[in-house]
């Protein structure tokens, strides 16, 4: 079973981003949205834990979510892909499940 | 003359997840007509607010950052942003917008609404003031 996480939420506020990187298994994917595109940024104090999932999960952020917040794409953490609406649409399409941490 | 109050608003949310951000915006515009003395303060994710570049177009909300530019023509030029929460979100002054004010006891001089402080500072800006809006 191949399950999509979805973590809406600012990683330096709330702690779903740790709990999806906790529960996900390997060759799950975790697609960041609004306040949760913080996740994605270099340099902060959340940006180790996601680097060291990388190698089990593949990590997705929303494009427009980052450009609301004006995160620059530069600024993003090197191996996770950007993506915009029908992405995430095909993220959803492409696994089994999916599942949101809120 | 009515007795001034030195008012402080704390915002500790990110924008447009939830209208904590906007709606504190405008609580500090309205409250800006009583002529008090008012300071913000933004620490952990309320810095996310004040950050340059925003642009909502492709996520369907307004974009209410430029309106922190107006702050400075409504006397609100104490903008207070706490250093240990840039530092964990991997930002620095230069990320804000360049919030000023135009001092016109000094000619009009344009000056730098923004101080960034430790931590500590920003617990005694709290703990002087007489009124505390929490956002």
């Amino acid at each position: 079973m191949s399950q999509l996480h979805t973590v809406n939420k600012s990683p330096l506020e709330r702690n779903a981003l740790e709990s999806a990187i906790t529960h996900a298994v390997k060759g799950n994917a975790l697609l960041m949205i609004e306040d949760g595109v913080y996740g994605a940024m270099q340099g902060t104090h959340k940006s180790a834990m996601v680097s060291e999932a990388m190698s089990d999960i593949s990590f997705y952020v929303m494009g427009p979510d980052l450009k609301a917040r004006g995160i620059d794409e530069t600024r993003i953490i090197e191996g996770i892909k950007i993506v915009d609406y029908s992405g995430f649409v095909a993220l959803v399409a492409e696994h089994d499940t999916t599942q949101s941490w809120l | 003359m009515p007795e001034t109050k030195k008012f402080l608003y704390v915002n500790r949310k990110a924008p447009y997840g939830t209208i904590y951000a906007l709606e504190a915006l405008e609580v500090v515009l309205i409250g800006a007509a009583f002529e008090q003395d008012v300071s913000l303060a933004f620490l952990d994710d309320g810095v996310y607010q004040i950050t340059k570049g925003q642009d909502t177009k492709d996520v369907g909300m307004k974009n209410f950052s430029p309106t922190y530019k107006a702050l400075g023509d409504y006397d609100v030029n104490k903008i207070y942003v706490e250093q240990e929460s840039l530092d964990a979100r991997g930002l620095t002054l230069d990320d804000l917008l360049p919030l000023t004010w135009e001092d016109e006891d000094d000619d009009w001089a344009k000056k730098d609404s923004i101080k960034v402080i430790s931590a500590a500072e920003m617990a005694k800006i709290m703990e002087q003031s007489d009124v505390v809006f929490s956002f």
